[in-house]
């Protein structure tokens, strides 16, 4: 018995995708079923499970013709609540939709990739205006910043739904103004695996499970390109100029974590911390990673010529474009840990970072 | 100078500095190890001594004793300005120097940042790719000076706006609204400019919180020269402002050279501020503060006021620094935020002293 049976929400998208006719071909169904001893309807889920599918029994057969039964008897009894949509975001509010929003609005990058990513860019109406990937983005509507949207163009754009950051404080002014809003909060691999299993819902895409596999499997794949010798290098990656680093709990860290890279900055200081730039020199990474915009100063820094990254040229350094490949907790995680991973295998000590 | 009180004062400002200069140099990102032990006495583990060394030389000490330079930098400005302005309220930030400081810093980056990378990455362009904008944290010399004139003529600029638009200093609440007005405006010009220069838009966020993380010898040495500069023109111009403060038609009749001394001043205080915000960022409440605890202890003329309000400012500013750096060591706070809560609360307290004692302000 798949789960895709008790899900009301998936029976209602089905539902209203096919319409009327949907209805009569579970109608006309019903008796043959019973008859044949076989399940009625094969949905998508479904189909990924054949094992089970395999396995049904009569009596199971039984159960899934009465389950339509029961769940057409719901439609009809409650249209509203059986036809909607009902997907529950980071914020944990459940949000409801008529239908999978044939309009989307997003105010962060990673959830414009990832909408893309399960094959629904074509349904992005608006972006903010750091959203620049895929290419197909730049065309449309820039409505300001993830923090500081432009509210009117946003309403004006009429969308099914926004998609943006939690911490945004933008949402209670778009749902005050009966604008239906997403918010999810992608901060590392765990997160973008549930942004993209939630998002597939919301929009309908059943192998959304498949392509965040195969995102993850590019990563594992990233990692065990390495030659051994490239592993275990201490690594500092640094964020921006305040120092602010990429500590071990952070999504790079986790990357780099599963590159087998040490990182200096351990997890109990954060996701994003700001550091003396003495911890650093002190810490002595064998490898730095760092995007363009902050590497002007590096060499520069007081004592910083001493560590080994800057001593014996062990430097990554990122152009922008690629830098936002690296920071953005989205689908291109997997060719972010190739960046990442050609770098290390470039830039790490022969000896496995041991001196 | 006969007010034993002065060289009294002046004497435990340079002991404190000194002392927190020891401390300072002991505080880093393991919170406080004593490093002097290792640099005294070499002989007892040459490997600890070498590190220390390190660290002291090239990260500690500069920055420590910059902390001390921008602070008293800022120190000497506040009471320059107060003087000049005759208003106690006055400082590098009221009167929208520092803003102005900051917009010239962002407009010399945004300038720089597209045509000539190679200035602030020329030692390591070969390694580096070429291609690297100047950062605002570079520590090289000609960066720094070119940042530091950049600065000065920002607050220049400045500081002749908030005059002209309150028309002279005679009218208190007229200068400090202009202020206000000037500050505020140059502070969103600089945000624009930002934000049309994504590039530097991120260490310049982290740079006018006020950071002397990267302040290096270079630094350093580009303060301590300016500072002895402006304490040195201050002193020789400081007959002006005791002038000035029995009125303009006072300050005459002692034969004053009136107008190009107050514009000498306006220069002194311009450099200050911009050398200070040029190198450590925005750091608030430093040059409001030190004057007014130094008059809260003793009263004198304004050329001991000004270089003791610039021990005291430097005394306060190392000290932020060291706290900055040790409380959630190996993180670090922001020292411009650390100064604007304790300066503030500092100047709440010294008003809520004030009008419990003269039932006036303070």
């Amino acid at each position: 018995m798949s789960a895709g049976y008790f899900d009301g929400g998936r029976f209602a998208i089905d539902f209203e995708r096919r319409g009327m006719n949907a209805l009569c071909m579970y109608l006309f169904r019903l008796p043959k079923c019973w008859l044949e001893g076989r399940a009625p309807v094969r949905f998508a889920q479904v189909k990924e499970e054949p094992a089970q599918q395999a396995g049904d029994t009569e009596q199971n057969a039984l159960a899934s013709c009465l389950m339509v039964v029961f769940a057409l008897a719901l439609a009809f009894m409650f249209p509203n609540a059986a036809q909607a949509l009902q997907v529950t975001d980071d914020r944990g509010v459940t949000v409801t939709l008529p239908a999978a929003p044939q309009r989307i609005v997003s105010l962060l990058p990673s959830l414009a990739e990832t909408v893309c990513e399960l094959g629904r860019c074509d349904r992005i109406v608006g972006v903010d205006r750091y959203s620049t990937y895929p290419n197909s983005l730049q065309k449309l509507t820039q409505v300001g910043g993830g923090l500081d949207p432009n509210i009117e163009m946003i309403v004006a754009l009429k969308p099914d739904v926004v998609l943006m950051a939690k911490s945004s404080r933008a949402g209670e002014r778009l749902e005050a103004l009966g604008i239906k809003v997403f918010a999810l909060e992608p901060k590392t691999h765990a997160d973008v695996q549930r942004v993209m299993l939630n998002l597939g819902q919301l929009l309908d895409v059943p192998d959304a499970q498949r392509i965040w596999r195969a995102i993850d499997a590019g990563v594992s794949a990233a990692a065990q390109s390495l030659p051994p010798k490239a592993r275990g290098a201490k690594v500092y990656f640094e964020v921006n100029e305040g120092p602010y680093a990429a500590g071990e709990s952070s999504f790079i860290g986790e990357t780099l974590t599963r590159l087998g890279a040490k990182n200096i900055v351990p997890a109990k200081l954060g996701p994003f911390p700001k550091l003396n730039p003495e911890f650093i020199v002190r810490a002595n990474p064998d490898v730095i990673l760092i995007g363009q915009r902050s590497a002007g100063s590096l060499m520069a820094r007081p004592g910083w010529q001493s560590i080994r990254a800057l001593r014996e040229n062990r430097v990554c350094i990122f152009p922008t474009e690629e830098a936002n490949v690296l920071v953005r907790p989205g689908p291109r995680m997997a060719e972010a840990a190739r960046i990442m991973a050609k770098c290390l295998e470039t830039k790490s000590p022969a000896n496995g970072g041991k001196p | 100078m006969n007010n034993p009180l002065v060289r009294w004062l002046a004497l435990a400002g340079v002991l404190v500095a000194l002392l927190l200069l020891a401390v300072g140099v002991c505080v880093g990102s393991t919170g406080f190890e004593n490093l002097l032990t290792p640099l005294l006495h070499p002989e007892r583990d040459p490997g600890q001594t070498a590190m220390a060394q390190q660290i002291v030389w090239q990260i500690r000490l500069p920055r420590t004793a910059g902390a001390w330079a921008a602070g008293a930098l800022l120190g000497l400005a506040g009471a320059v300005a107060q003087g000049l302005f005759r208003n106690p309220l006055a400082d590098p930030y009221l009167l929208g120097s520092a803003s102005g400081a900051s917009l010239g810093v962002a407009l010399a980056l945004a300038a720089l940042g597209g045509g000539a990378g190679m200035l602030g990455g020329g030692s390591t362009g070969s390694m580096m790719n070429g291609a690297v904008a100047v950062s605002v944290f570079s520590s090289s010399v000609w960066v720094r000076i070119g940042l530091t004139g950049a600065a000065f003529v920002g607050a220049v600029a400045a500081v002749l706006l908030t005059l002209l638009l309150s028309r002279g200093v005679g009218h208190t609440l007229r200068l400090l609204l202009a202020g206000v007005v000037v500050g505020v405006v140059l502070g969103a010009t600089t945000h624009l400019v930002l934000l049309f220069t994504p590039d530097s838009l991120q260490a310049m966020q982290a740079f006018m919180l006020g950071s002397t993380a990267f302040v290096g010898w270079t630094s350093f040495s580009l303060m301590a020269g300016v500072w002895l500069v402006c304490v040195l023109a201050a002193w020789l111009l400081a007959r002006v402002l005791d002038g000035l403060s029995l009125g303009d038609a006072t300050a005459l009749s002692l034969g004053l050279p009136v107008a190009p001394m107050r514009a000498a001043l306006v220069a002194v205080l311009a450099l200050a501020t911009g050398t200070a915000v040029a190198q450590t960022g925005l750091i608030a409440f430093v040059g409001l503060a030190a004057p007014h605890l130094v008059r809260s202890i003793v009263k004198t003329t304004h050329a001991h006021l000004m270089l003791l309000s610039s021990l005291v400012g430097g005394v306060l500013l190392m000290g932020a620094d060291t706290l900055a750096r040790g409380l959630l060591a190996p993180q670090e706070l922001p020292v411009g935020v650390l100064t604007a809560v304790l300066g503030g609360g500092y100047l709440l307290w010294l008003m809520h002293r004030g009008s419990r004692h003269n039932g006036g302000a303070a």
